[in-house]
């Protein structure tokens, strides 16, 4: 058969069931993505004769004879397409990986499709940047601006990668072909609880082409945890490589490996196991009670650092500062209600993969898409006793992580199998697999109880939570205590109570998500405090300008002992009244109708700049003799679409007083530099940078002590001329997003229009603004989609219904309305030139905000995540809201 | 996505396609829903694209659908512009529109596909069931059944066809397409998948008192459409008492698109809707 791929012909006979993505990508054509392969993310877009097509589902063979154009063939980097070019100029991308896919559908757009096109767009799913960025790009708006050397901080420069990103050339972790590539399945348990009695492996090996079969036998035992920290005993020691016990439906069982990724999975399907099942439980509350089954009876509650494996308790924090029943006593008001938050997936448009592989010296090489990759290279050197020296973990651009990828969930096992094997093996998990088995949001119930004068001031705070981390406790504890503390820490009453459970259930494990606790507990807390302004006749703003923290204050959640957070700087006051200007301005859509409700809302958040207990980043950078571009800057986090390749090369340019195209960047390998715990806890900007600061000065101190004498010097023997910086994350300072809406909500149907949005943030000196404001709509985006629509739902079974993105309900661009951003103007004295972090906290503070708009419309509290059309509708029709009940005829 | 277990995809040269249809195969048309739910049994696909079926047939009797008919051709001649003298093909945008999926689904899922499928969701169902249109069903064995499209599409991706039953056409009758038609979509999420999807329609002046005079068709909010005709022109209320005298609250599907209460509330407030619009009542 003949193809015409991208100008080319192609002599090649398709597997018969192949769909038109995995050929083009087989015959290089990398630029074509996999966010799905179900035709709902719009990533793997090509044109066939010139017609947009979801090649995930296009038979590969009716291809045949007719004209394929891939994104890369549509453009390069040196002659781009008009509309990648527009993309580069608005920056209508982050991580890149949904990039293709709305080039090659903008690119084959009629007119009839330009003239709507949310609808138009409706089959293409970002993550990153809640789509205004995308929509600039459609509408040919230039957003990049130019860079001057010395000056680059504070500009909007565009993504270093632009160019090959919108041509499909950058590499993501899939993105390669070495020789003798091998391909994992997984067998994964179809039981909640079950107990593997026998395996047969005998027909799995006996398929054509299975090289290899991984059960418990044949794998380390050791316990470990999936989720990654600085200090790994932050994390229970619960999981192992594979285990005999499936604790979760789902649950990776065994592994197979083949040739091919058809012979791999048909291995999987060939394996016999002899299950005993064994009861289970599902619910927090049940899971807690005495007689509930147990997720890790057989656990040693010292060993595995659990609280009590006899009560599913994986942790607890109980505890009392000041004299909140006093406080409570006190008040004219006390406002008090209980609130469930559900399980949302990351859904970064990369799913989970690695590969990994044995280089000539013997040392194992893994390429994996993590946040973390030196966190996963000490333990898999742990897991697999490997010096850490002989084992190499590097990420390519990551295509999103949100957290997900704060968690080791596949490296170990094709580095087992590698190493068995002498070849490379590779898995990548399918979006089912994402889905059903891999890390979520942990759901919460949450009590608050807040108790105020009649002026406004609050006497006292309780908060309660119920956590359920699922069947593995990977962030767990962690997620906990950091759902306890900003939320109410915010808050400057000396007076609280906190109890925080969190527990096991034969549920998909919960794991990190951007928040970490705190879209969970920012909800429950700004809902009260929303009610006690309301109780006392004060209006919310004023209420909060009233009790939040300002410099001079100390930060109060579980301890009143001086922590290591302060005051880097403070635009908390500014952000508020920010938000206030914007609801007051005037500004938004029309009301539809007469028949909607009309209301506002406004929730804030705070963020400490990075986790307690330290985060280290070591930075490199050379002047290097004859080299473009002339310095290079080595650092080990990740960029996975938060922007920080470009920050980096700003801070360093800045004090080097040369352009951030004058420096290349590595970063996120193991080889590279010492150590960095990696791309979470919005350390990016504040710790890596610092790093990168501290980096560039030591250079450029050199380079002033050497003068001109001693760089020629230097040149001439060939010699780079290197400044390295180390940061350890403490002092941490505080960052705030406060978010404002208005809301129009039809009580006939439950339907609410987002008239107005405005995020206030306060993140120090804005190093990149463009970067920033998409930072924090991308942010809003995802947590607009957490807050109305998304729920990873579980049936009594334990099975997770939501298994494709047909039916996970993701926003998309007809969901998401445009964010005001407004930047408060600090300059913060601990961050890297005065900057702050702010790409997880722009998504806590949007829900409760939407919640109280939605409350302040129709005079119901919704205190159930998501906040669906059908859940509003029930709720108003209960409390029976006149419109929401059916009229009589 | 690759279907790994598919060893061979032949092309369907004719109507014994249907004769030599084996346990592991399936009939491939825009693979739309095919190529993205893994079923491990399929062996073979067999392509009926490669028929060469005229997409759309209109004559004195109604138009005719092929089942490969593609949903962007069908959306394309309902609406540029609709023929004058089919009022009713008004409703065909809204129906393609209803797919959760975008035009560039459309430029490959067929209507056939997507009464085959047989999603409650399935805006093609939707719209045949909404007009009144007929199945026709080529047999194994040289024979061709006609059904009633609430007789194929019969649960949650549940059908009536047998083992090689091929969907030839579907059939709308020109009776209806003269007479006026509306929808109404109710989703949880702006453009998003059908949670209910109400046809509703009248017939042309010349044949009031022969053909009912107001028929509402149910789908989405329930596994297999729900036919209610009425007669004469129903008051809101006698709609509202039919709707609920048909269908109770277990009656309506549950899935994470809505809850069944919410569904039937929307069912009822867009009947009337559509009743006032295509009655003035
Ligand atoms: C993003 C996205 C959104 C979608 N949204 C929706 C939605 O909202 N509602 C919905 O219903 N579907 C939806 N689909 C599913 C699917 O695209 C449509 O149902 C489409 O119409 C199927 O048509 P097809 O020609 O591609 O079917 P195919 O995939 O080719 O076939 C579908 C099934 O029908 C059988 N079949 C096909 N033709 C015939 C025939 N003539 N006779 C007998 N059997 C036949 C096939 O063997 C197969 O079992 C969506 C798909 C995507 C990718
Ligand atoms: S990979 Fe094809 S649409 Fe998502
Ligand atoms: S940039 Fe769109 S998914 Fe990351």
């Amino acid at each position: 058969m003949t193809f015409r791929i991208d100008g080319d012909e192609h002599e090649a006979t398709p597997r018969a069931g192949q769909c038109l993505r995995t050929f083009l990508r087989e015959r290089g054509r990398t630029g074509v993505k996999k966010g799905c392969d179900t035709g709902d993310c719009g990533a793997c877009t090509v044109h066939v004769d010139g017609t947009p097509v979801h090649s995930c589902l296009y038979p590969a063979s009716r291809a045949e004879g007719r004209e394929v154009t891939t994104v890369m063939g549509l453009g390069t980097p040196e002659t781009p397409h008009p509309v990648q070019q527009a993309f580069i100029d608005a920056q209508g991308f982050q991580c890149g990986f949904c990039t293709a896919g709305f080039v090659m559908t903008a690119a084959g757009l009629g007119e009839e499709q330009r003239a709507d096109l949310p609808r138009a767009f409706k089959s293409n799913l970002c993550r990153c940047t809640g789509y205004r960025a995308i929509h600039d790009a459609l509408a040919g708006v230039v957003n990049v601006e130019r860079d001057a050397a010395g000056a680059s901080v504070g500009r909007g420069l565009g993504a270093p990668a632009g160019p090959e990103i919108v041509t499909g050339r950058v590499e993501f972790t899939m993105d390669d072909a070495p020789a003798g590539l091998l391909h994992m399945a997984l067998l994964r348990s179809p039981h909640a609880h079950a107990r593997i009695r026998s395996i047969d492996t005998s027909a799995a090996l006996a398929v054509p082409g299975v090289q290899l079969v991984l059960t418990h036998d044949d794998v380390p035992q050791m316990l470990f945890s999936t989720g990654r920290h600085t200090t790994r005993r932050e994390d229970p020691d619960d999981t192992r490589i594979l285990d005999v016990v499936a604790r979760h439906k789902e649950q990776r069982m065994a592994a197979v490996v083949a040739d091919s990724v058809a012979a791999a999975e048909e291995g999987v399907r060939q394996i016999v196991v002899d299950w005993e099942v064994l009861p289970a439980v599902f619910d927090p509350a049940e899971a807690l009670k005495p007689g509930a089954p147990l997720v890790h009876g057989d656990k040693d509650a010292v060993e595995s650092r659990i609280v009590d494996p006899s009560r599913n308790l994986v942790g607890e924090v109980h505890t009392v500062c000041g004299d909140p029943d006093a406080g409570f006593a006190a008040a004219a008001v006390v406002v008090e209600d209980t609130f469930e938050v559900q399980r949302i997936q990351h859904v970064h448009l990369e799913t989970h993969g690695a590969t990994a592989w044995l280089d000539e010296a013997g040392r194992l090489n893994v390429r994996t898409s993590t946040q973390v990759p030196f966190l996963t290279r000490d333990e898999l050197a742990l897991l697999l006793d490997l010096d850490p020296s002989n084992v190499r973990v590097f990420a390519k651009r990551v295509g999103g992580g949100f957290g997900g990828k704060q968690e080791l969930l596949c490296e170990d096992l094709v580095a087992i199998a590698a190493m068995r094997l002498g070849q490379p093996v590779r898995i990548e998990f399918s979006r089912e697999e994402q889905l059903a088995a891999s890390t979520t949001r942990h759901p919460m119930r949450l009590r608050v109880r807040i108790g105020a004068t009649a002026e406004g001031d609050f006497t006292a705070m309780e908060l309660e939570l119920l956590s359920n981390t699922g069947a593995y406790g990977n962030h767990g504890p962690a997620v906990m205590f950091h759902a306890c503390n900003e939320s109410i820490g915010v808050y400057k009453v000396p007076h609280k109570r906190v109890d925080g459970q969190v527990v096991y259930t034969h549920t998909v494990p919960a794991g990190a998500l951007r928040g970490y606790g705190l879209s969970q507990s920012v909800y429950a807390v700004e809902c009260v405090v929303d009610e006690v302004a309301r109780r006392l006749g004060i209006d919310p703003i004023a209420l909060r300008e009233r009790n939040v923290v300002a410099p001079g204050d100390r930060f109060v959640a579980m301890s009143d002992e001086p922590e290591d957070v302060e005051f880097g700087s403070y635009g908390l006051d500014q952000c508020l009244a920010m938000v206030r200007d914007a609801l007051a301005d005037g500004s938004g859509e029309p009301v539809p109708g007469p028949e909607w409700l009309v209301g506002e809302g406004v929730a804030l958040g705070m963020l400490d700049a990075g986790p307690p207990g330290g985060h280290h980043a070591d930075a490199r950078i050379s002047l290097v003799p004859d080299a473009t571009p002339a310095y290079r800057l080595a650092v080990g986090t990740a960029e996975f679409g938060n922007g920080t390749a470009t920050v980096h090369r700003q801070i360093a340019a800045q004090v080097l007083g040369v352009t951030a195209s004058d420096i290349e960047l590595v970063a996120s390998d193991t080889d590279e530099v010492g150590h960095d715990s990696g791309a979470f806890a919005s350390a990016g900007v504040f710790v890596a940078g610092r790093a990168t600061l501290l980096a560039a000065q030591a250079l450029a101190a050199r380079l002033e002590e050497l003068g001109e004498e001693g760089i020629s010097v230097a040149r001439a023997a060939a010699e780079a001329i290197t400044g390295e910086g180390t940061f350890t994350g403490s002092p941490r300072s505080v960052a705030f997003n406060v978010h404002g809406f208005r809301v129009a909500v039809l009580p006939a149907t439950g339907e609410v229009r987002i008239l107005k949005s405005v995020q206030a943030v306060d993140a120090g000196t804005v190093m990149n603004p463009l970067q920033c404001r998409a930072q924090v709509e991308g942010g809003t985006a995802q947590a607009l989609g957490a807050a109305l629509d998304e729920e990873v739902l579980i049936d009594d079974e334990g099975a997770v219904v939501t298994r494709n993105l047909r039916t996970y309900n993701w926003p998309t661009m007809a969901t998401i309305p445009p964010t005001e951003v407004r930047f408060a103007d600090t300059h913060d004295a601990l961050g890297p030139l005065g900057a702050k972090p702010m790409s997880e906290s722009p998504f806590n503070p949007v829900a409760p905000a939407l919640a109280n708009a939605i409350r302040d419309a129709t005079g119901v509290r919704l205190t159930r995540l998501p906040m669906r059309r059908d859940r509003i509708w029930e709720a108003l029709a209960d409390a029976g809201l006149p419109g929401a009940t059916f009229p009589a005829s | 996505m690759d279907l790994n277990t598919v060893e061979q995809l032949i092309p369907a040269t004719g109507r014994e396609a249907v004769d030599a249809f084996e346990p592991g195969d399936a009939w491939l048309a825009g693979g739309s829903a095919l190529f993205a739910w893994p079923d491990p049994k399929l062996r073979r696909l067999v392509d009926i694209t490669a028929l060469g079926w005229r997409a759309l047939t209109a004559t004195d009797a109604g138009l005719d659908i092929a089942a490969t008919c593609t949903i962007a051709e069908l959306a394309d001649y309902g609406t540029h512009p609709p023929p004058a003298e089919w009022p009713a093909l008004a409703i065909v945008r809204g129906c393609c529109e209803a797919l959760r999926g975008s035009f560039k689904v459309w430029n490959v899922g067929t209507v056939g596909g997507n009464i085959c499928a047989s999603l409650p969701a399935g805006p093609m169902t939707s719209l045949a069931a909404g007009l009144g249109a007929e199945c026709l069903i080529w047999q194994p064995g040289g024979g061709e059944r006609r059904a009633a499209v609430a007789d194929v599409v019969i649960g949650d991706c549940v059908n009536a066809l047998a083992p090689g039953e091929l969907l030839r056409s579907i059939h709308v009758p020109a009776d209806v397409l003269r007479g006026r038609a509306a929808i109404r979509q109710g989703s949880l999420t702006p453009m998003g998948r059908s949670a209910s999807l109400l046809i509703a329609r009248v017939p042309p002046a010349d044949l009031a008192g022969e053909a009912p005079a107001f028929t509402l068709v149910i789908t989405a909010a329930v596994a297999r459409a729900v036919t209610l005709e009425f007669a004469e022109v129903p008051t809101p209320a006698e709609l509202d008492a039919a709707i609920e005298a048909r269908l109770v609250l277990g009656d309506y599907f549950a899935d994470p698109h809505g809850t069944p209460r919410w569904r039937r509330h929307l069912v009822r407030l867009h009947a009337r809707e559509l009743l006032e619009e295509l009655t003035g009542a």
